[in-house]
């Protein structure tokens, strides 16, 4: 096999692995749907929030916060905290990504924590860009179709005879668990779950979920910097 | 109530964060500090949410179905089950659990 065609086969691996990806996002954007629409907001909002917010974990935050009659400042601050990690993803990015201004306003709608670990897993500049527009691509036709399936179907049934009130907490379960794998992320997940459990009897609906990022200043000690380079989404993404 | 007024606000906010980091920092770095302890939201906030979705109705600490399905959810998530598994058998175990004790 001669360079180029070696090429060829890697570039065909990442790009099943990054639409395989895409697929198994869906199955959250459905859930995320159902949420949705449970939480008193219509398909359009539904449908809408997924094109836009496309970041998954804060359109979960933002709708879990009002469904249980959070005030939407508290909706909105909460996911704006988890929405801030873009912020470093791009960060990551910037190297890979380049070409025109506009290219790079487009491609930022795609900067999600699956294709920033998917292009950082990749050793080539050129498999690192074809994984990036790859996983972010597929993530957003699945995540916007998913969405739209959850949201049809939660207005045509009862979320708590089957269970579905379930499908958010479950799905964050699904979603957490790489960042609880490291001793740093267990620290945080179990105290920012402690001073959540601790004020929801004593303050407004959604403040305990603002309240638990006070977790992270754990990660302020130098002693954890050598911890920090195997976090997921960070510098040092495997 | 999810609101139009949420949707659009968010749908700015997340994409101003992406575009800062992408295009307006671009390759200048954050101190270490400041991205280590951004690493770590998600750790402490999404679990925190779990807290939420699982123990309380309003401001309420609540035992019931949820508990059961997110436990068995978890455990799936520890066995590094597939995503579709995890969700599946949470919704499933709280579903069931509803239906044995009877109340929703």
């Amino acid at each position: 096999m001669d360079a180029d065609e070696e090429d060829a086969v890697a570039l065909r691996e990442v790009a099943w692995a990054c639409l395989s990806l895409g697929a198994a996002v869906g199955v959250f954007a459905v859930a995320f749907g159902v949420g949705a629409v449970s939480a008193g907001g219509s398909v359009a909002m539904a449908c809408v929030m997924s094109l836009f917010v496309f970041t998954g974990a804060s359109q979960f935050s933002a709708v879990s916060v009002v469904a249980t009659g959070g005030s939407a400042g508290a909706a909105l601050g909460s996911a704006m905290l988890l929405a801030a990690r873009n912020t470093v993803y791009g960060l990551t990015l910037s190297k890979v990504i380049t070409g025109s201004l506009a290219r790079r306003l487009v491609a930022a709608q795609l900067v999600i924590d699956e294709s920033t670990a998917m292009a950082t897993a990749q050793e080539h500049p050129r498999a690192q860009r074809a994984a990036f527009w790859l996983t972010g691509g597929s993530i957003f036709v699945c995540w916007n179709l998913g969405t739209l399936v959850g949201a049809l179907a939660g207005e045509a049934i009862n979320p708590l005879t089957f269970g579905l009130d379930a499908a958010f907490p479950a799905g964050f379960v699904a979603m957490v668990a790489p960042h609880l794998r490291h001793r740093l992320g267990l620290e945080a997940g179990i105290l920012g779950g402690l001073i959540c459990l601790v004020l929801i009897p004593f303050t407004p609906v959604g403040v305990p979920i603002l309240c638990s990022t006070a977790a992270v200043l754990i990660g302020i000690p130098a002693r954890n910097a050598d911890e920090a380079e195997a976090m997921p989404g960070t510098a040092g993404v495997p | 109530m999810l609101t139009w007024g949420l949707v659009l606000l968010l749908g700015l906010g997340a994409y101003i964060c992406k575009v800062t980091g992408l295009v307006v920092i671009g390759s200048r770095r954050l101190p270490p500090v400041v991205e280590r302890c951004l690493a770590l939201v998600p750790a402490a906030l999404i679990t925190a949410l779990i807290v939420k979705d699982t123990f309380s109705t309003g401001q309420d600490l609540v035992l019931d179905a949820r508990a059961a399905g997110v436990a068995a959810a978890a455990l799936a998530a520890w066995r590094r089950a597939p995503v579709i598994v995890v969700i599946v058998l949470g919704v499933a175990v709280t579903a069931l659990v509803r239906q044995v004790s009877g109340g929703a």
